[in-house]
């Protein structure tokens, strides 16, 4: 469940960084190794949740057809496809491979 | 400032590629809607994270972390760490966002990757305005129209593992991160990162792992040379890159 105040907290703490720039730009600068690393961080933070949410569900393992549709829709986009044939070519094979009685 | 005199200001080009940028991210919004409520969640979650945060990526991690089982804060520190990066975006367009204090309160809450993007691809400062307040505001529309229409959508579907949409998610994820995945350290950075908050899922409370992932940030090594003086402001790149369909969660000098 998502509850209200979470919102509201994600969105003014994302505020806040939009808004420090514009209000604060001609009295501090950030260092390039800062930027550097926010930049890394926001990679990391979506690869470890690609990955977690194609094979695990809960605490366990999140069965076989999952990791496999969201594996196609890798490949493809590494093969630069566009954005709708990514998402529904992994779909299409996670739904295949349960209704060939993949787990 | 009305919308044709930003339409003037601007070359045929730019305002084409930020078009395409909207029709993309439309597509990317449209899936967010869909999976966040065909996932169980009330429609008015997808449309408040759309018109209040308003940042793709981070969206669809806070919706990620709360239907993996993770707690509602797990899901609030995932998404902020994920928007830091705005912090820095905010310092390099600063100077696009001038005038009234209003305007400039408002203007902040159209920054986004794209947004500062196209203002940064503009030398000449009228040009720079122009380009960041139309990329910002038409992205706006495109982005919470496009959630809704997804969101009520996703309320038709009924058994979302049947059509696979539980694979949706992490390939959407995928597709928008591996723009920023082409420099060495980045990359060691976010495998490392993704081994580790698989291994402790089984052992920790829900939305612990991916926060457990930065730790992966050991790995990122230094900022290349090319990019500290892109950083400073001193040369706009000259071409846009406009990269239609990766463009919500896409980090920085990947953009460029």
């Amino acid at each position: 469940m998502m509850p209200w105040y979470a919102v509201l907290l994600l969105a003014a703490g994302t505020y806040a960084y939009r808004v420090a720039g514009p209000l604060l730009g001609h009295r501090l600068a950030l260092s390039d190794r800062l930027r550097h690393l926010l930049a890394v961080a926001a990679a990391v933070l979506l690869v470890a949740l690609a990955a977690t949410g194609a094979l695990t569900q809960g605490h366990g393992f999140a069965g076989w057809a999952r990791p496999a549709g969201v594996l196609v829709a890798g490949v493809l986009a590494w093969r630069r496809a566009p954005f709708p044939v990514v998402v529904v070519a992994g779909a299409v094979t996670a739904a295949v491979l349960r209704l060939c009685g993949v787990g | 400032m009305d919308m044709r005199s930003l339409l003037r200001t601007l070359e045929h080009a730019t305002v084409r590629d930020i078009a395409l940028v909207c029709l993309a991210d439309g597509l990317v919004g449209a899936s967010f809607g869909a999976i966040s409520v065909s996932g169980g969640l009330p429609l008015w979650v997808p449309i408040a994270l759309s018109v209040l945060v308003f940042a793709g990526g981070s969206q669809f991690a806070a919706v990620g972390v709360v239907l993996s089982g993770g707690g509602a804060l797990a899901a609030v520190a995932t998404g902020l760490v994920l928007n830091a990066r705005l912090l820095p975006f905010g310092f390099a367009v600063a100077d696009v966002l001038q005038g009234p204090w209003w305007r400039r309160m408002f203007g902040a809450q159209m920054l986004t990757d794209e947004s500062a993007a196209f203002a940064l691809q503009h030398g000449d400062p009228r040009r720079r305005r122009a380009a960041f307040w139309l990329c910002g505001v038409s992205l706006f529309v495109a982005w919470n129209v496009s959630v809704l229409l997804g969101g009520l959508a996703g309320g038709l579907i009924g058994d979302t593992d049947v059509l696979g949409l539980d694979a949706a998610f992490p390939a959407v994820l995928l597709a928008l991160v591996l723009p920023s995945l082409k420099d060495r350290g980045t990359r060691t950075a976010a495998a490392a990162g993704a081994v580790v908050a698989v291994v402790v899922t089984p052992f920790v409370p829900g939305g612990l792992p991916v926060l457990l992932a930065l730790v992966g940030l050991l790995f990122a090594g230094r900022p290349r040379p090319a990019e500290a003086q892109e950083s400073h402001g001193e040369a706009p790149p000259d071409r846009p890159v406009a990269e239609p369909g990766v463009a919500v969660g896409v980090v920085k000098e990947d953009v460029r």
